[in-house]
């Protein structure tokens, strides 16, 4: 099977890598360049666990293929937080303790991430139904929509 | 067994190429637009070898023009694009919102419309609302470009209207008369992420009189292919679209669907909401129209 | 609600200590390991639900480039039968052709050949290059069909259990539970009002975000080391060493951080086929389940079929009830038809009930636990039952539960005594709730439901470390699937009385630390809790023996306050208190390192109750549920970490109304799953819920130092009934059967029109 040469960006840093044609981001992501803060859930594009953003734009890695990274920004969890430590998001999500087993947590933060980048002050109904692809099953969602409000208080403050 | 491939032309000759020399040799090949029902068929359901001809890279299939007498809407752009174009959202909530109807936030951030109607799934939720707007297919092929409208594009579950060595460029719409609106309205059984059971789009016209001139009404899910129902559209116009045509409008679409009982819904059950879906979609774009 | 008890750090909410590490993307779950020179392991399902296996051939997989191992039930050694133990219950036997087919294939889906390579691509040409022959059988898809008479056998060495003399003819029926009290017939004599219903509920899974994964590697001498998710990793190990005849100390399992599993990830799947895998490749083997898999192979919960009889005098006064409760247990004995038998009327006081229930082999997959395993499915039946009692009573239905409920010194249904419980108070709570009189919009409606869950200890295993510095490390053998390690850090600060900020807590593998039983049961935070008290107590009696010795007085003359050593009252001794710091920093000069530690099998687990309010519309054109408002209210007997508590409240409502409206196994009649993905399968989604309101009522378990309960199952057991009463209350109409689907409360609404 041949594999394809890929350049991409990976949160910031030049990445390159080969892939065959049929392998998504995802398992690139994971299997290939170890990079498992990305978690797969379904591989169908029905969970939300691999949430990244691609050039910006929320998208289920596991519904792109590796080699259409060529050329392109992704952002993964391990992205999110600065060097100057956590991400409002993340620290909102410790604070309301809005996650319990914490496998669907990255991929929240990320569609969190890319929710309050576009929506500076979402009601209610907007959180949820952003946020309809990220599946959780601990938590009955209250206290992750209670983190995003937060978070999304504490960035209009800073802004 | 061959072995994957991958290829991004950047020219329509180019795809259009890839696809010939594909079809000449008894070779796969597929379209990946968004690739939100590709990358699913590719891990589940059909893993065999193919090439797999990426357009995200033609400049006609990003393309998308507003323009003063027909609206065209290319293969490749995402519907979370569609939903940030404001013109196009005025021009055509009932398409917006099927198109916005489709997967996640996620998924939006990949799926197009014209994968949707390519996927010739009997409950793509942009085919109704494209039927109902009138809309038509531009498809690309070595001897240049054919239109065809999109009742005719799905041939069934899951075939579509496209010969070997073309494919899907583009959507065109004609611009709609003044006092003129869709609406499309869909039922599943939670508030995100299923497929639909039941779908119903719908286009009208008034007059100043507040009485439907035209209309269009499609339905999706009960059939298997979407179905241009003529007759819940006769039953609109010549009314000012009150409860008795909206009934009427329902009871032709009831009468129209010939669905099946899967997981998804029973017969009985997809017939009766069909009909509701109608209803609610007409007085929708009524209102539209009226405003 | 709470007694006043003097706390500094039991009912606080502080940051758990593993949650940076999982906000950020470095925890690492099953599927997380990468090893150097790994292969991916994978696995080849029956596309049968039920045949023989003439044979199975992997010659040609092995053959091909890049694979390096393949495997089938011939490749295992026979397990002997016995108890696996744990929550899930079991015979080996059966886990290890649940693992691995060997003559017959039980379910679509069951495994029967395994194959390891190179890449996963080369992985899945290989599992289509095994050739298996089957001689397909008919399958049998539900309780009634697998009672009948007639019914094609799934073993035909199955003889009921628990009979009072074995039966002279196998059946599909594992065994049966009978629990009598009183005269059944004079009861309802002696009722006002008597109420019936047939409840049937299909199948379900917990559905766990998180894949089963593992990585196994294994020596030229015959130590495996293996990484996976999973609530037991002790369990875990036992069982592949019995499945694989090896010697439990040639294998360690490491508990990654896990994914969610509700009782779900309580058995092994991969972990043995990753195993032998290894052995037969000499390489690290990476198995993942996809999301199909994990529906079509994990072990689900029961579906159900359950017959009810309520009589009730016309105060309210239950006089008598009876129940039949049937329970699929997939493809091997073992659904939990116990519990559920147990918990049917455990609320309530009874003089006179029957209860019959029985384990079911049908042609699915094998149940596994799910949260509070088999009694949402009774109580649903009870509650509905209750629901239509008080409407025929015109009673108030909290009144009418408050009339009949246990409390301490009440002897349960399934035998004991119950000691200081707390279902009265949450009834009353509930009925004092503003949710339970706030006007509903029109045509809405507002059901109400009871539930009850036991609770278990088990045998736990804790050590506590200090630091040189006094800060303190706990080390327990239970994986952390919702907070626990927070919970630990938090009675352990409480115990030694130092700030939670100096206290961590990890989970150690089977080599690093006690025995534990698995996560599961509602147990850790009470059982392992107290072990972790336990071993707090001891470093503050070792603590109080260095102090005594640096004083030069006897051990008993000292005494531990605010997490320092005194001299005790009356004491004439002129010293400075001893800081756990300050008794750390010397230990050097005292005896060496401070290690606490404590193993116990903890008894006097404390039942929990709750009581749930759901404010939900129907369309009555589409029959579609809208979930407008839920209250979730429950005795934790005391919330170490309330935020923790309240996320288990309302994860299991969540659960409990994915349930009740649209959660569904659907089989098509050769027993195909025909919705094995999220897309179809519908749990719920951000979008589907309301905020959920918590009360935590807290009526102490006397057995726990800090008056623990367990929390995470009861709140599943009451949501189903809940939402079907609220959809009775919001439409008139009774649907006795789940899921609420808008198809079947279309049907049901439009044929009482």
């Amino acid at each position: 099977m041949s594999k394809v040469q890929v350049e991409t960006r990976i949160n910031g840093e030049g990445v390159e890598f080969l892939c065959e044609p049929q392998q998504t981001l995802l398992e690139v992501l994971r299997e290939t360049l170890s990079r498992t803060g990305t978690k797969e859930g379904c591989a169908t594009g029905d969970c939300g666990a691999c949430s990244v953003l691609l050039d910006g734009r929320l998208v289920c890695s596991c519904l792109v293929l590796g080699v259409e990274a060529e050329g392109k920004e992704v952002t993964t969890i391990e992205g999110i937080a600065g060097n100057d430590g956590l991400h409002p998001i993340q620290q909102k999500f410790l604070e309301r303790a809005a996650l319990q087993c914490g496998i669907c947590t990255p991929g929240l933060i990320v569609a969190t991430k890319a929710l309050l980048d576009k929506h500076k002050n979402p009601d209610e109904e907007t959180i949820r139904y952003w946020l309809a692809g990220n599946l959780c099953r601990c938590t009955g969602y209250d206290k992750i929509i209670r983190a995003v409000q937060d978070a999304a208080e504490e960035l209009a403050y800073e802004a | 067994m061959g072995a994957f491939a991958y290829v991004a032309p950047t020219t329509v000759a180019e795809a259009l190429g890839v696809l010939e020399e594909h079809a000449s040799q008894g070779k796969r090949a597929q379209i990946l637009a968004g690739g939100t029902d590709l990358l699913v068929q590719l891990q589940s359901v059909d893993r065999t070898p193919r090439t797999i001809v990426d357009i995200k890279k033609l400049e006609e299939a990003n393309r998308v023009e507003v323009g003063a007498d027909e609206t065209f809407v290319g293969a490749a752009v995402a519907s979370a694009v569609l939903n940030e174009n404001e013109e196009l959202k005025q021009r055509f909530p009932g398409l917006i919102e099927a198109a916005d109807l489709i997967g996640s936030t996620q998924i939006q951030g990949r799926a197009t419309i014209a994968g949707n109607l390519c996927n010739a799934s009997p409950a793509g939720d942009t085919i109704p609302a494209l039927i109902a707007i009138g809309a038509v297919c531009v498809i690309a092929s070595e001897s240049g470009n054919r239109e065809l409208a999109v009742e005719d594009f799905v041939t069934g579950v899951g075939t579509n209207a496209l010969q070997d060595g073309e494919f899907l460029v583009g959507l065109k719409i004609p611009n709609p008369p003044a006092r003129t609106a869709d609406a499309y309205l869909r039922f599943i059984p939670r508030t995100e992420m299923d497929i639909a059971v039941a779908g119903a789009g719908v286009a009208l016209t008034l007059d100043d009189a507040g009485t439907c001139t035209a209309a269009r009404v499609s339905i999706g899910a009960v059939a298997p292919t979407a179905l241009l129902v003529t007759a819940a559209a006769d039953a609109l116009v010549g009314t000012s679209v009150d409860d008795d045509a909206l009934a009427a409008a329902a009871a032709a679409c009831s009468a129209a669907a010939s669905p099946i009982t899967d997981k998804r819904g029973t017969v009985e059950y997809r017939r009766k909401v069909v009909g509701v879906l109608c209803k609610r979609a007409a007085a929708i774009a009524r209102d539209r129209a009226q405003a | 609600m709470a007694e006043a008890v003097d706390y500094k750090v039991v009912g606080t909410r502080p940051i758990r200590p593993d949650g940076v590490d999982k906000v950020t993307g470095r925890a690492q779950y099953g599927a997380d390991l990468n090893l150097p020179n790994m292969l991916y392991g994978k696995v080849l399902r029956s596309p049968h639900a039920h045949a023989k296996i003439k044979s199975v051939d992997v010659s040609k997989a092995l053959a091909m480039d890049g694979v390096y191992a393949a495997v089938s039930g011939a490749d295992f050694p026979t397990a002997a039968h016995g108890d696996i133990g744990g929550e899930g219950g079991g015979d080996v036997a059966d886990v290890a052709k649940n693992v691995m087919a060997r003559d017959k294939v039980l379910y679509h889906g069951h495994a029967v050949a395994a194959v390891a390579a190179t890449s996963q691509s080369i992985a899945d040409a290989a599992l289509a290059a095994i050739d298996v022959e089957y001689d397909v059988l008919t399958p049998v898809l539900d309780v009634d069909e697998a009672m009948a008479d007639d019914a094609p056998l799934l073993d035909e060495n199955c003889f009921t259990a628990n009979l009072p003399e074995k039966p002279d003819k196998p059946s599909n029926i594992a065994a049966v539970m009978q629990l009598a009290r009183g005269n059944v017939e004079e009861g309802f004599e002696a009722a006002d009002v008597i109420v019936e219903g047939d409840y049937n509920i299909p199948m379900a899974h917990q559905g766990y975000i998180e894949p089963h994964a593992c990585t196994a590697t294994i020596n030229e001498a015959g130590q495996a080391t293996v990484w996976c998710c999973t609530q037991g990793h002790f369990e875990f190990r036992s069982m592949t060493a019995k499945l694989l005849g090896m010697e439990i100390a040639d294998l360690k399992f490491i508990a990654s951080e896990i994914g969610g599993g509700f009782g779900g990830k309580t058995v092994v799947y991969l972990e043995p086929l990753a195993v032998l895998l290894s052995k037969q490749s000499g390489r690290p083997v990476k198995m993942m389940m996809t999301r199909e898999d994990v529906f079509r192979a994990t072990g689900p919960t029961s579906g159900t079929h359950c017959k009810v009889k309520v009589g009730a005098k016309k105060d309210g006064t239950l006089t008598a009830a009876t129940a039949w409760l049937a329970y699929e247990a997939g493809a091997f004995a073992g659904a939990p038809m116990g519990p559920g038998a147990m918990c049917v009327f455990a609320p309530y006081e009874l003089e006179n009930f029957h209860i019959e229930a029985f384990d079911v082999l049908v042609n699915k997959p094998k149940v596994a636990a799910y949260r509070a395993p088999g009694a949402p499915q009774a109580a649903h039946a009870i509650e509905v039952a209750l629901d239509d009692l008080a409407r025929q009573l015109d009673m108030d239905p909290i009144d009418l539960r408050l009339k009949n409920a246990v409390s301490e010194g009440t002897q349960a249904s399934y035998g004991p005594k119950f000691p200081r419980i707390g279902f009265k108070e949450c009834l009353e709570a509930a009925k004092a709730h503003p949710n339970y009189t706030k006007p509903l919009p029109e045509g809405a409606g507002r059901g109400v439901a009871a539930g009850f869950w036991f609770n278990v200890g088990m045998q736990s295993s804790a050590e506590v470390h200090i630091n040189e510095n006094g800060s303190v490390i706990v080390v327990e053998g239970n994986p952390d699937i919702g907070g626990s390690r927070a919970s630990m850090c938090i009675m352990a600060a409480e115990t030694l009385g130092v700030e939670y900020d100096s206290v961590r807590a990890l989970v150690g593998d089977t080599e690093s630390t006690g025995f534990s039983n698995v996560t599961g049961g509602s147990r850790t935070t009470f059982a392992t809790g107290m072990a972790v008290i336990e071993a707090c107590e001891d470093i503050i009696a070792q603590c109080k023996a260095r102090a005594a010795a640096t004083w030069g007085v006897d051990e008993d003359q000292v005494e531990w306050e605010d997490g320092q050593a005194v001299p005790a009252p009356g004491v004439n001794a002129d010293v400075k208190p001893l800081s756990l710091a300050d008794i750390a920093a010397s230990a050097h000069k005292t005896g060496g390192p401070l290690l606490g530690r404590a193993s116990l099998n903890a008894q006097g687990a404390g039942a929990s109750f709750a009581v749930n309010i759901c404010d939900l519309q129907v369309d009555a054109e589409t029959g579609k549920v809208d979930v407008l408002g839920f209250t979730a209210v429950q005795d934790a007997g005391r919330a170490i970490h309330p935020d923790y508590v309240e996320g288990q409240m309302q994860g299991g409502a969540s659960q409990g109304l994915g349930w009740a409206l649209n959660e569904e196994y659907i089989f098509d009649k050769n027993g195909v799953m025909e919705n094995a993905g999220f897309l179809d399968y519908r749990i719920p989604v951000a979008s589907d819920l309301p905020m959920i309101d918590c009360e935590i009522v807290e009526v102490p378990n006397p057995s726990h130092p800090y008056g623990v309960r367990g929390v995470g199952e009861t709140p599943i057991v009451a949501p189903l009934a809940a939402a079907a009463n609220a959809v009775r209350d919001a439409t008139g109409v009774r649907v006795n059967d789940l899921p609420l689907s808008p198809p079947r409360l279309l049907d049901a609404i439009d044929s009482a029109e």
